[in-house]
Order: structure tokens, then C-alpha cells, then sequence
């Protein structure tokens, strides 16, 4: 039976369980009160983990949207042609970029107050909410930082062309230099957003309801059993792996595909 | 063709130098490139710069229309100082085309749109009006049909070529050509070179920094040689390229020719 049970958390860990011969075995020897078999653990669980997966996803999502929107002006702040708005634009980019993301997580979810009052209106910050200002922060400054990079690797002639054409700084940024910086961007990006997914985890650490959280309480609600620990985990990474893969596949493709094209 | 202008300068009429360089210096922190450049331009004047690479020539003409700032000297254009900190660049730019050795058109606009894009952009023209005003550039240059392309898929001479249509479209007075050809095939420089000699012809009045000795001879109405940051010599191209008076061109012509 241990046996057994080792070799299915080895088959379901790697993703190779065949559903087939799952209940065939076990049954013979099943009790009443034997306890079920790993597989059946996670499908009848899988649901709730799923549910919880959306939820990463969603997070993920937020944070890459907001990160991005805040990053993109940060980025535009370190090339101000302003000396304090560049300084400050790059010291906030170099701080948040060299933090470690849960320490940003912790420090979003303990300096945001739990609810804020605005007149009579109260409205309450979640942790959720919060996490997704935690996942935001190092978004941010990774984005500011790529669109730093993107400006600087176009050739000066660009400027000079544009400059020469009587157009103003402004207009050559937004007409000129950005439209160029998304294709430089996008594959980066793509690869911070797959990274910033698989982050998201961390917010199990602060009590946010995310997959993490829910396959720890779905392990303790089967009592805790060593046995589903490799099966319930490997479940959780497998959904991660099956979302995250195919964008790092597309990516690799862009990057191809931009190369020789430019 | 020179618009009234609000300005504190005097109005320029087309009877006075066009381009007005006096004692032009200029330091890159402490390498001087320029050490006291003068000249004189007209209007529909053609005018070649030569001399060796790092005389400052191409330096010179950044100048004109204040991509470089100058340290020392002054620069006017139709009147208008170019050395003055209120001076408004962009008045300026909008006057005075040029065209750059790398071409720099913008590679995510189509060769139509690179064309039609300062116009729209900047002097808010209409955007049909613009786009009749383009084809014809297009024309002009002899780039019919390749409106749609994007500069990844022109020749050099077809970017250079709408390179100068680009600058066209902001119906400059001056336009500065800074060695346009020396980054093309042998094959594809004459088509650049002709266009150019069509606009010299108009009646443009052309600054170009080149190494084409023919067609210096052939198109300019005068020529300035310049080495390590001054004007050794200049004339009209008979008695420049026949009779050279400095040892220094005599040296330069002698390698070249």
C-alpha cells in the first residue's frame, strides 16, 4: 500500500497518472474507513484549487496592468529632461527593483490601512486589493527600467530626425520613440508578467485566499497525510506550469521574430 | 518664400546672405572642433564643404540649425541668431531641412507616412492636403509606388530619397545635407545625387557636407575647404578644383583625385 501510494505521488507529481488504473488497485484493499487514494484527493478537490488558481491569475493580472500604467510613467520620469524628476524617478526605480517582491508584499499589506474613509463613504482595502499593490510595486519598477533600456537602444539619429523635423521632445516621445519602444518591450514584459504570476503565490504567506492557501487548508483538511503533500502540491504547480509555459513559448517566438525583422 | 516673421531681428530680404556664419567656435569639453569658422550663404546658392573626416564640417552644419550649440560666435539664418539662449529651435528647424548620413527615417511609419508625419505633427496642416503634398514628394524623388513601403524594405538611395522628400514636406529654405551619400552603394549614390542636383537647380538653397568631387564641381556654386576646425580656403568649384592656392587642399585634392 505505501509502496503504492509512493509510486502514485511519483506518477501524479510528474503529471503522468493514468486515470484508468487509478481506482483499480486501491479498491481491492479499501476498507470503509481506508483512507482515499491521492488522486482522488486532488480531483475532488480540484475545483476549490482551480477556483484559487483564477484567483493567482486575477492578481496577476491587476498587478501587471497597474505595474505597467505606473512603470510606463516612471520610465518617461528617469529621461525627464528635469534633473530631480529624473533622480527621483531612478531612485524609486532602483529601490523597488532591488527589493525582494514578499518584502514589498509585506510592506504594502502592513503600511495600506485596512479600510480608508473618504467624507462619509468608507471603503474597505482587502488583503487582495492590497497584494495586488505588493505585486505592483516590483512591476513597476522592472517596467520603468525596460522602457529606460528600449529608449536607449534606439540610435540618437532618431532623435536627431525628429529634432531636425521641428518636432517638440513631447511629441518626438509619444510619435517617435515609444511607438518603437513596444516592439522592444513586449517580450520582456511578457516574461516579467509569467514571473510576476508565479509570484503570486506569495501572497498565501500574507493570508490572501490564492491557490497556495487553499491547497495548505485542503492538505490539513485531509489531515495532513505525508502522502498527499507531493500529490496536492504538484497539482498547484502543474496549473502554474500549464499557464505559464505556453507565454514563455510565445515569447521566445516574438523575440524571434523581432530580431530578424529589425 | 520667406514668411513674415515676429521676431526682434531685422526682416531678412532675400538680397542679404541667406546663412550668416561669423567666428564660429565650438568645444566638445576641452577638444575645440570649430576654431573661428566664416561664411556667407545666398539665398538659392549651392554650397559643398569638404575636407578631411574631424574638420568640423559636418560640426558646422549641425549648427545652422542648432542640433549642436555653438560656444563662441555667432550664427544667423535669414537673420535670426542661432546663438541665443531664447532662440526658438523649432521656428528655426522649420526653416532649415537636413538630411543625415544614416538616412534616420522612422522605421515603424511607411515611406508616405514618414513623409507626411512633421507636416501633420507639427505645423497641424490638413491631413489631405498633406497627403496630395506627399505623393507629389514621392513623385519628386521618383519613389512612385513606393509609398506603402516601410524603410526596412527600401535600398539605401530609396530611404536617403525619402529622407529628402521628408525634409521637403516642411517646405524648408535651407536644406542641409550632411554626407548623405557616404553610407551608400556606389550604384544607388547618383540617384541620391541627382535629386539633389534637381533641388540645387530649383533655385534650394543646398549646404552639403560631401566627398563627391564630381559633383561638387559639377553643382556647387561654391566650395569651402575646411581642416582641424577652420576654412583654409574657398571658391567658386573651376578655380578651387584648377588652381588651389593652399598647400593643405593641394595635399587633400591630390589624395582624393
Amino acid at each position: 500500500m505505501i509502496a503504492f501510494a509512493i509510486l502514485m505521488v511519483a506518477q501524479v507529481a510528474n503529471g503522468q497518472a493514468p486515470a484508468g488504473d487509478a481506482p483499480a488497485a486501491p479498491v481491492s484493499e479499501a476498507t470503509t474507513t481506508a483512507p482515499a487514494t491521492p488522486l482522488t484527493v486532488v480531483l475532488k478537490w480540484a475545483p476549490l484549487l482551480l477556483k484559487g488558481f483564477i484567483f493567482n491569475i486575477v492578481i496577476s493580472v491587476a498587478s501587471m496592468a497597474l505595474g505597467t500604467i505606473t512603470g510606463l510613467l516612471l520610465g518617461l520620469g528617469q529621461i525627464s529632461q528635469r534633473k530631480w524628476v529624473a533622480k527621483l524617478s531612478w531612485f524609486f526605480t532602483q529601490f523597488f527593483r532591488n527589493s525582494p517582491w514578499l518584502v514589498l508584499l509585506f510592506f504594502a499589506m502592513f503600511m495600506i490601512p485596512f479600510q480608508i474613509t473618504i467624507g462619509s463613504v468608507t471603503i474597505p482595502l482587502p488583503d487582495w486589493f492590497k497584494a495586488i499593490i505588493g505585486f505592483s510595486l516590483p512591476v513597476m519598477a522592472n517596467v520603468s527600467e525596460l522602457l529606460r533600456g528600449a529608449i536607449r537602444s534606439l540610435p540618437s539619429g532618431q532623435w536627431e530626425a525628429a529634432e531636425s523635423l521641428a518636432f517638440t521632445r513631447t511629441q518626438t516621445i509619444w510619435k517617435i520613440i515609444l511607438p518603437q519602444c513596444v516592439k522592444r518591450m513586449l517580450p520582456p514584459w511578457m516574461n516579467l508578467y509569467s514571473l510576476i504570476t508565479m509570484a503570486t503565490v506569495l501572497a498565501s504567506i500574507v493570508g490572501v485566499g490564492e491557490m497556495l492557501t487553499l491547497t495548505a487548508q485542503v492538505h490539513a483538511a485531509e489531515g495532513g497525510r505525508p502522502e498527499l503533500f507531493a500529490p496536492l502540491y504538484g497539482f498547484a504547480g502543474l496549473c502554474f506550469f500549464a499557464y505559464c509555459w505556453p507565454i514563455s513559448k510565445l515569447t521566445q517566438r516574438l523575440e524571434r521574430r523581432f530580431n530578424v525583422k529589425t | 518664400m520667406a514668411a513674415p516673421q515676429a521676431t526682434s531681428a531685422p526682416a531678412w530680404t532675400p538680397d542679404q546672405p541667406i546663412i550668416r556664419v561669423k567666428d564660429v567656435h565650438k568645444s566638445f569639453g576641452s577638444f575645440q572642433v570649430l576654431k573661428g569658422m566664416s561664411m556667407d550663404v545666398k539665398k538659392g546658392e549651392a554650397i559643398c564643404i569638404i575636407g578631411p573626416s574631424g574638420s568640423g564640417k559636418s560640426t558646422l552644419i549641425r549648427c545652422m540649425n542648432a542640433l549642436v550649440d555653438i560656444t563662441e560666435g555667432s550664427i544667423t539664418v535669414e537673420n535670426q541668431e542661432v546663438n541665443d539662449p531664447n532662440l526658438d529651435k523649432l521656428k528655426l528647424r522649420r526653416k532649415v531641412g537636413m538630411v543625415f548620413q544614416q538616412y534616420n527615417l522612422f522605421p515603424h511609419k511607411t515611406a508616405l507616412q514618414n513623409v507626411m508625419m512633421a507636416p501633420i505633427n507639427v505645423l497641424k496642416q490638413d491631413k489631405k492636403e498633406v497627403e496630395e503634398r506627399a505623393h507629389a514628394l514621392l513623385k519628386k524623388v521618383r519613389l512612385t509606388g513606393k509609398e506603402n513601403n516601410y524603410p526596412g524594405e527600401l535600398s539605401g538611395g530609396q530611404q536617403q530619397r525619402v529622407a529628402i522628400a521628408r525634409s521637403l514636406a516642411m517646405r524648408p529654405d535651407i536644406m542641409l545635407f550632411d554626407e548623405v551619400t557616404a553610407a551608400l552603394d556606389p550604384e544607388t549614390v547618383k540617384e541620391v545625387l541627382v535629386t539633389i542636383r534637381e533641388l540645387a537647380e530649383e533655385g534650394m538653397t543646398c549646404l552639403l557636407v560631401t566627398h563627391e568631387m564630381k559633383f561638387a564641381r559639377d553643382v556647387a556654386d561654391h566650395i569651402y575647404f575646411t581642416d582641424k576646425g577652420v576654412i583654409v580656403e574657398h571658391a567658386p568649384p573651376e578655380e578651387f578644383f584648377d588652381n588651389p592656392k593652399d598647400e593643405r587642399t593641394r595635399t587633400f585634392l591630390g589624395q582624393i583625385l
